[in-house]
This record gives C-alpha cells, structure tokens and sequence, in this order.
C-alpha cells in the first residue's frame, strides 16, 4: 500500500544526523515504530502526511506518487487520503464531539451514517454534544480516532496515541485500535514507546535511533514480568497480605492461590504492569 | 449642547468604524503572516506594524500630510492620476487612522493565532480543509478574544485620535473635525460647558466598551473551559 524512502535534516541532541527510512507496507498492515526520543519517529510520520516536507527520496501510495524528488512532485496533505491522530489529539475546542466528526466527513450523502456508526463503536454517543474540554484524556482520544475515521482514510498514522492516558483506558483502547484497524481495513501505522502495546498490536515494528532503522521485523514479545522478594508482615482478611518489600515499603496484596501464608514467609512478588 | 455637537459625534463614529472594518480586513491577512512567518525579515515587518505605538502622532501626520501634498513624487501620482486629493478630506484622516491605529489590531490578532497549537490546522490539512476553509471555521472560532480585543481596541483608539488627524485634516467641521479635536477647539475659545459635552461622551463611550470587552472574555473563558 506504501512504498518510500524518504530523507529529512534532523536536529537531534546528539547534533544534526539524518532521517533515513526506506520501507514498504502491505494493504492491511499495522506497522508500530519505537525508538527513544528525538530518534525521528514524529518527523517520518509528518513526512508521510504531508506536514513536513522531505529533502530527498520518493513516497508512492497506492501506485500514487505522493512525493517524488526528481522530477519535483509533492502531494499536499489536503489531498492525501489518510487520518493523522496527534499526540495532544488536536480537537476543535469550539465543535462539539459530533461537530468535530462531522467537520472531517467529504460532505457524502451517507456521512451522517458513518458519524452515527463511529459514535456507537467508539462508545461516544452519549457524549455527542459536549464539547472537547469537559472529556477525559480517553474521552478525548477516541474522539481523535474517530475524527481520523470520519474522513475515510486508507491510511491511519498515530503519534503516541496512547501514551498519556492510565493503563485500564490503554488496554481498552488498544482494542478498540486492534478492532477499528481490522473493521475499516486500514494500513496503519502507530508511534508507541510500550513493548505490550506493540506485540499486542503490530505485526512488525520499525525501532528508530537518531534517524537510522536500527530494526525492522517482527514485534518481540515482552520480557516476562520481574519479581522482587518480599516478607509477609500480617495476614489479612479476604486472602489479602501485608507484605514488607525490600527498600522497607509495605504493600497489600492478594495472597497467591492455593497456599498457605504465614506471617515472616518469604514470597517472590511478581511486578508488572496492567493484568496479565 | 454644542452646535455641532451630532455633526461631530456622526464624523467619529464614522471614522472609528470604518478604520476598525478596513484594518480588520487588512490585519487578518498581516498577523496571521506573522504569526507564521519564520522569515528572517519578520523582525522589520513587526517592527514597522509597532511603529505607530511608539512614534508622537504629529510625525506619522506630518509625513503623510507630505505624503499627500503635491510636492511630492507619491503625492503628485495620488492626485494626478488617481484623482485623490486625501489632504483636509474625510478618506485622508481615514488613511491616517489606520496608519496609526494598527497595532492595535494587528498585535492582538498575531497573539491570538500564536496561543492556537499548530497541530489544530495540522489536523484540518489532515482531514482535507483548506487553508480557508481551516481559517474560518477553526482558527477564528477558537480566538474570539483576540479578535474582540483587537476590534474593540481599534474602535477605542481611533475614538481618542488627535495628532494625526489634526496634522492631515484640520479641523473642518463636519468634514474633518473630530471629537477630540472639538475639544481642543471649545476650550481654546473657553468654552468649557460645550467642551465637556464632548469630553464626557467620549469618556462614557470608551468605559462602556471596555467593561464590554472585559464581561464577554470573561465569559467566552468559561464558556469553553
């Protein structure tokens, strides 16, 4: 579905460096990039939406030039079909959730449909006539994913989407991501910096340093969960512990299943975060 | 009451309200260049936009009243073949005031687009707005404050104006002859009464449209928090 190589002048901490990505995507592909910061992942995104022009390569989509060097063609963003969903989510602050929808849509006989169907998948219909401001930050993002939507993009690149929000609205969200993706048959790419979330979600991830493709393959999955030794202090009611961890901290916990605790026991705590 | 009292009232108002839809008009297309400009020129162009804050009045009125007189080269174009004779005429103190009163639409406006995060029209252009279309329906929206402001200010200082358009227009009444500027005229002939006729409207004017200006941010403010 996209086929480029583009090139871009970063001004990184460690001095100016170059972004050089060369990379093509199947129809239907969900791509995470990861990489530590200023390594240009926002930068290949803004590149790929026309928001950012490149100094050197060429961006087909679709059999579509979007960019080309030579001879000089460059496709401006308002003419690329794709949703952009911004890390601060970017919502119109004077529309309401289902103005900021229907600001997106073409001006299509069935748009209504689509905003109807899009406030029901992503659980906003109640809140269709409030304005940005008084939603929460997930709120928020699912108003930005379905505003991507509404547009009726083949492509959808988002910048961090999830990085800002509490772990329960992220692994809620990434299944709404995981769901929208397959249901609109989109080629997506996605910004994210949580191992989890992308072997939960990619099928290959793109890590970035400083401008360079340090790897591009499968998503690893996440290193199992560490533990760290705890002392158990009191035995609650309910299965619950009271556990003295090693820096002195005491934490509750439930006791684990099917053994008996007794208070001094030794116990290796699991940490990780999120279920699972 | 003065005589002209109406006649003079009339030839203000017509002249803040004018300058403050034409500097509109112009000052939109100006701050919102500035505001995006990254231009190494942007320095100048903003400095020459402040100029008139800094500058006495009588300067600005002293060279556009050269500007317009016949002794020199843009003068003589402006009256030969224009047709434009702007010195002691209403569209000369017109062309005065929006000299003189455009930093007070301008800065206002130039702020309003900054505190607007770039990502708003971004995410526009992504949707497939153009830049006008992104302008009218997101960006001047979301900056209603900034755009009372700069109105309201406008208004207000051209309402005040003095300098310039005596240096341009006299004091011709009913053609020239503004409201600061009948005072200046009632107290040199110590008319003090007809000098406070107009000296307390335009005290009451101006107290009136700020204390506007400050209930409707005040309330815009809590409108989208």
């Amino acid at each position: 579905m996209l086929d480029f190589h583009l090139l871009k002048a970063l001004h990184t901490a460690a001095g100016p460096r170059t972004l050089d990505v060369r990379l093509t995507l199947a129809p239907g592909e969900l791509l995470a990039i990861s990489g530590p910061s200023g390594a240009g992942k926002t930068t290949l995104l803004r590149l790929l939406a026309g928001l950012d022009r490149p100094d050197g390569g060429f961006l087909t989509a679709d059999g579509q030039p979007w960019y080309r060097q030579q001879p000089r063609h460059w496709l401006p963003p308002q003419q690329r079909p794709l949703g952009f969903v911004f890390q601060d989510y970017a919502l119109f602050p004077n529309m309401t959730v289902r103005e900021n929808l229907a600001f997106a849509t073409a001006g299509r006989a069935d748009d209504k449909i689509l905003i109807d169907k899009l406030l029901e998948e992503l659980e906003l219909t109640e809140l269709a006539q409030r304005r940005p401001a008084v939603l929460s930050g997930g709120q928020q993002q699912r108003v930005a994913l379905a505003r991507a939507l509404a547009a009726r993009p083949r492509l959808l690149l988002l910048d961090e989407p999830l990085a800002a929000l509490d772990l329960p609205t992220r692994l809620r969200l990434q299944q709404v991501l995981a769901e929208v993706h397959k249901q609109f048959s989109l080629t997506t790419i996605l910004i994210s910096h949580d191992p989890a979330e992308i072997a939960r979600l990619a099928d290959r991830v793109l890590e970035l340093d400083l401008g360079q493709v340090r790897r591009l393959g499968p998503p690893v999955a996440p290193a199992a969960p560490a533990t760290v030794p705890g002392r158990v202090l009191a035995v609650l009611a309910a299965g619950r512990l009271r556990v003295q961890l090693p820096g002195g901290a005491e934490v509750e916990v439930p006791a684990p299943p099917g053994r008996e605790c007794a208070v001094g026991q030794k116990l290796a705590l699991t940490v990780g975060v999120g279920p699972g | 009451m003065p005589p002209d009292y109406w006649q003079t009232l009339r030839l203000t108002l017509a002249l803040a309200a004018c300058t403050t839809v034409l500097l509109l008009l112009l000052g939109l297309p100006l701050a919102y260049a500035l505001a995006r400009s990254r231009s190494r020129l942007r320095p100048l162009a903003e400095a020459v936009v402040s100029l008139p804050l800094v500058l006495p009045p009588t300067v600005i009125g002293f060279y556009l009243l050269l500007a317009f007189s016949d002794s020199t080269a843009l003068g003589r174009f402006l009256i030969n073949q224009l047709g434009l004779s702007l010195n002691f005429t209403f569209p000369g103190i017109l062309v005065g005031s929006l000299v003189y009163s455009l930093p007070f639409m301008v800065q206002p406006l130039q702020a309003g687009f900054r505190q607007l995060p770039r990502s708003l029209s971004e995410a526009a252009y992504t949707l497939g707005k153009s830049r006008g279309t992104t302008l009218w329906r997101v960006l001047l929206p979301n900056m209603k404050p900034a755009l009372l402001n700069g109105v309201v200010l406008t208004f207000a200082h051209t309402l005040g104006e003095f300098g310039v358009v005596l240096m341009i227009g006299g004091s011709l009444p009913g053609r020239t002859r503004v409201a600061s500027i009948a005072i200046y005229d009632e107290v040199q002939s110590l008319h003090y009464d007809q000098a406070n006729a107009y000296a307390i409207t335009l005290l009451v004017v101006a107290f009136v449209i700020l204390v506007g200006l400050y209930w409707f941010t005040k309330k815009d403010a809590a409108r989208l928090s």
